[in-house]
């Protein structure tokens, strides 16, 4: 992977500017310049790449975020916001030549509205934080990323993270109201709020999922929801991957909509088992856990009905969760499957394509076929309802040209994910993993036309760059109207 | 006379835009024509009628996707969708019968709120969403993916045709709600959720706007997933066509559940319990909340025939929605209901000279949120704000975006703002 070459003379004013932050962001121990204390910045979730930033400055207040922007902007230097550093695409892999703007200190939670069933929040509390506020009332905050006791809210809508529920209760996308936002130029601007449709351009939907590319989040409004009074877990396993494919379509067919459906395949299943005991049975090849929940009268109706679906499908186990104890047994296995794929090989790299649901068994015919070809073993945890696959792919590093294999692997699957009429990535975002891979799923004209629209936001190109794009072109570039005037001819079409 | 021109596909709308960019001249883009009189008006030196890209061209109801040119009516749409028990969970409205007494908005189905009118890009484009909204989310939050000519006569798309989608921007998002202003929607792909099986509706009878709010909000905040929250003071309940909801004499907040038949059952009756405290209750089943919530969903307490008054829609914090009524109700010949439980007010305004604009915006400034001046004639449409004013930033931003698809502004120019 290819970062964008270092500009020699922001290297060489890093002093400089470490202390014209220094003026901005006064706190003490709020410019990181030391070696070691860089360190721990150098990655993030994607920790197959390394490296340090120029500087790390941490702000406390929407002005210090807006003066070092405004500062950055005006010597034309990098920066890559961070929130935890959870992202799994490296969205916060630091850049030699780039500040590093960590929001960890906007850690508070401003204002709890139940009335208006909301919470106004900054960008540094994490995800579960959120839920953690409001449950004593009976809320929670929807989306639940794997990472969400790290994660932060700021994060999530950088990278528009999703979860396990996101069939019912949809993606970050669907669940924030409102942002500050400060762009690189030094303007702060708020999009949406306590109410719903934002009004004009929906910018608030845009900055979602813009991996930090467009601006940096210093305020959050998301809607919270009321817990649902049951939630029931079914265990189903079948014997083959075709029966369980049937199985995930046939209950939306039949108009349910699960607040979960997680599979995962032998091998993750075993690993599963081997680690947590959930009690997973090893003699199928795939294992669905389908998550019902509303009152009790709608869930057990409808664990009836799925019941009878996964039986027609040929399910050869089906345990229904009695105590929300089990409940939790049976999601443990499925929450440790990362770990758990990890303790059976060196290193794993986890993939994130989604597809529609109908081409399961294909791609999972044809991954089995490139796992031979590559002769490296792939786990696969599938968030079946939405189509959003996650091939862990077993590697170890240590091995001389184990890790490119891996990762030429992992795009073969991706390339895979976009024939059959699927995307990328459906949670984890581009960063830098994917962004090579862009060109495979856009043309020049729509990654163009996305560039332009980053040039609106950040005309120099300043805010993490070397992310998401192949190429960041020139803005000037990109947006020149290539035409010549009197030599295009009124077209000929229909008119009345 | 505008010229109207008739691209069959997207080439030929391409070389169309590429055109009207080298030549800068401007193009109204059209659909069905429904949301005509909706926004700014517009004076262009042609008009794009997209009428020629009409169809589904793809729905796979196990994938809960559905993908279609942009001029397919909303009718065959939910038409071919019902045939499988699914729907556009939106509930895209339909205000043929509220915009017909300013000249707009008929289409060819005529005045009638039983048959839709519009397409299902313009539903889109526009990011009208019904009363499903605060639970299900608005159009945009069901638009996976779209194909497009820009304003600079390029072809591209966005997005794609699953649900978990996070690669490259979410450029549908922009494309919902932009009135045609950035590009010419070719192709768009959305979700389609299963109908439900039953529907219910709880309704308290008797109940001042402060009260009624307080009620919706207690219900909001229950577990019993409410997918659709009103309230309509008894001059507009009066007027219902649902008898249950015109024979209170009195001011009716309804609240929908709808699902599986035990579930909506369970459901109404618990919130029936917990409305008692606010006063009387009573329920609307299947057929008659279906009946009163299309009502709801396409303003039609203000689409009588001969009441010309002006329209806001208001979005604020729904605990803002009480003082909001008071206020701007105390205007002479003013009335207003409630949907998206207290979040959405819809507000009748005597027209006068320019729909009393300023009263508005200073409260909406007081409750925040936006307004929307949704219907009045097009002369007052041309001379007040329309959509809110943005504050200098955000406007900045909206140019840029707007030049970054659009850079000689030829498309539907001047729609949701003078200089965009």
């Amino acid at each position: 992977m290819k970062m964008p070459e270092p500009n020699r003379d922001t290297l060489a004013k890093r002093a400089e500017i470490a202390a014209a932050l220094a003026r901005i962001v006064t706190a003490e121990g709020s410019v990181i310049v030391d070696e070691d204390e860089l360190r721990p910045y150098e990655s993030d979730g994607l920790t197959a790449y390394r490296q340090p930033p120029l500087v790390v400055v941490l702000p406390e207040t929407v002005e210090e975020v807006r003066q070092v922007l405004r500062y950055c902007h005006e010597n034309e230097i990098k920066v890559v916001p961070r929130g935890a550093g959870t992202s799994l695409s490296g969205g916060a892999l630091p850049l030699a030549d780039g500040v590093l703007l960590s929001m960890a200190k906007f850690n508070r939670i401003l204002d709890i509205d139940f009335d208006n069933r909301c919470v106004v929040t900054q960008p540094g509390v994490t995800n579960l934080g959120i839920t953690n506020a409001v449950q004593h009332k009976g809320f929670y905050y929807a989306p639940d990323p794997s990472s969400q006791i790290a994660c932060t809210i700021g994060g999530n809508i950088a990278e528009n993270s999703g979860g396990v529920h996101c069939l019912k209760y949809g993606l970050t996308t669907n669940n924030v109201l409102g942002v500050e936002l400060v762009t690189i130029e030094g303007e702060v601007v708020r999009f949406g709020g306590k109410h719903l449709d934002a009004g004009g351009y929906d910018m608030l939907g845009l900055l979602t999922g813009s991996e930090g590319l467009l601006g940096v989040v210093t305020e959050v409004t998301v809607r919270i929801l009321r817990s649902p009074e049951t939630v029931r877990a079914m265990l189903t396993g079948f014997p083959t991957s075709e029966q369980a494919g049937d199985c995930v379509a046939r209950v939306i067919s039949a108009g349910i909509i699960p607040a979960g459906m997680e599979m995962m395949d032998k091998l993750a299943t075993q690993a599963a088992e081997d680690f947590v005991h959930a009690g997973y049975p090893l003699d199928v090849e795939a294992v669905i856990i389908i998550e019902l929940d509303g009152p009790a009268v709608e869930v057990d109706h409808l664990i009836e009905r799925v019941s009878a679906i996964a039986s027609e499908c040929g399910a050869s186990t089906i345990r229904v969760s009695e105590s929300d104890a089990e409940r939790q047994v049976f999601w443990a296995g499925r929450k440790a499957a990362f770990p758990a794929v990890g303790r059976i090989s060196p290193d794993y790299y986890c993939m994130d394509g989604t597809i529609p649901r109908g081409r399961l068994t294909e791609v999972l015919r044809r991954m089995a076929e490139l796992s031979v070809k590559y002769d490296l073993r792939v786990a696969n945890v599938f968030h079946a309802g939405d189509g959003n696959l996650h091939p862990l792919i077993l590697y170890d590093a240590n091995v001389p040209g184990e890790l490119d294999k891996a990762e030429e692997f992992g795009s073969d699957i991706l390339r895979l994910c976009v024939e059959v009429g699927g995307v990328l990535t459906g949670e984890h975002g581009v960063g830098v993993e994917k962004r090579d891979l862009m060109p495979e799923m856009f043309s020049e004209n729509d990654l163009n036309q996305q560039m332009r629209v980053k040039c609106a936001f950040d005309p120099l190109s300043l805010l993490n760059p070397g992310k998401m794009f192949p190429e960041l072109h020139q803005c000037a570039e990109l947006g020149r109207v290539h035409v010549h005037h009197g030599e295009t001819r009124f077209p000929d079409i229909p008119r009345f | 006379m505008t010229e109207t021109l008739r691209p069959d596909n997207p080439d030929q709308l391409r070389d169309l835009l590429a055109w009207a960019t080298a030549e800068e001249k401007t193009v109204e883009v059209v659909g069905g024509g429904s949301k005509r009189a909706l926004g700014r008006p517009i004076t262009a030196d042609h008009v794009v009628q997209l009428g020629g890209m009409a169809g589904i061209t793809l729905y796979e109801p196990n994938e809960l996707v559905m993908t279609a040119n942009p001029a397919t009516p909303i009718g065959e749409i939910e038409a071919a969708l019902g045939e499988k028990n699914q729907q556009l969970e939106f509930e895209p409205p339909n205000y043929g019968p509220l915009l017909a007494s300013t000249g707009g908005g008929q289409g060819a189905a005529g005045g009638r709120s039983n048959v839709p009118t519009g397409t299902l890009g313009g539903a889109i484009a526009c990011n009208l969403s019904g009363p499903r909204r605060i639970k299900s989310g608005a159009a945009r939050d069901h638009f996976l993916g779209f194909h497009a000519v820009s304003g600079r006569g390029e072809i591209f798309k966005s997005g794609g045709r699953v649900v978990k989608n996070v690669t490259g921007y979410d450029l549908s998002k922009l494309m919902a709600g932009s009135w045609g202003t950035l590009a010419a929607m070719t192709e768009v792909t959305v979700k389609v959720l299963p109908s439900p099986e039953k529907t219910r509706t709880a309704l308290l009878v008797g109940a001042d706007p402060a009260r009624a709010v307080q009620a919706m909000i207690k219900a909001m905040q229950s577990p019993h997933e409410v997918s659709g929250a009103a309230w309509l003071p008894a001059s507009l309940a009066d007027a219902s066509g649902v008898d249950l909801i015109a024979g209170h004499k009195g001011p009716v907040a309804a609240l929908r559940v709808e699902g599986p038949g035990p579930s909506a059952e369970y459901r109404c009756n618990a919130l029936r319990e917990m409305l008692s405290e606010f006063g009387a209750t009573e329920e609307l089943h299947s057929m008659n909340s279906v009946a009163f919530w299309r009502e709801v969903r396409d303003v039609m307490p203000f689409a009588a025939p001969g009441d010309q008054r002006a329209v806001w829609k208001l979005s604020v914090p729904p605990a803002a929605a009480p003082d909001l009524v008071d206020e701007l109700t105390a205007i002479d010949g003013s009335d207003a209901f409630l949907d998206w439980g207290g979040g959405l007010v819809w507000l009748a305004l005597p027209t006068g000279a320019d729909a009393s604009h300023e009263a508005v915006r200073a409260a909406i400034e007081r409750s925040t949120g936006h307004a929307t001046l949704f219907r009045a004639p097009e002369e007052i449409r041309r001379a007040v704000p329309v959509f809110q004013p943005q504050p200098g930033a955000r406007t900045m931003l909206a140019q840029r975006v707007k030049a970054a698809f659009d850079p000689k502004g030829i498309l539907n120019p001047g729609r949701m703002y003078a200089d965009i």
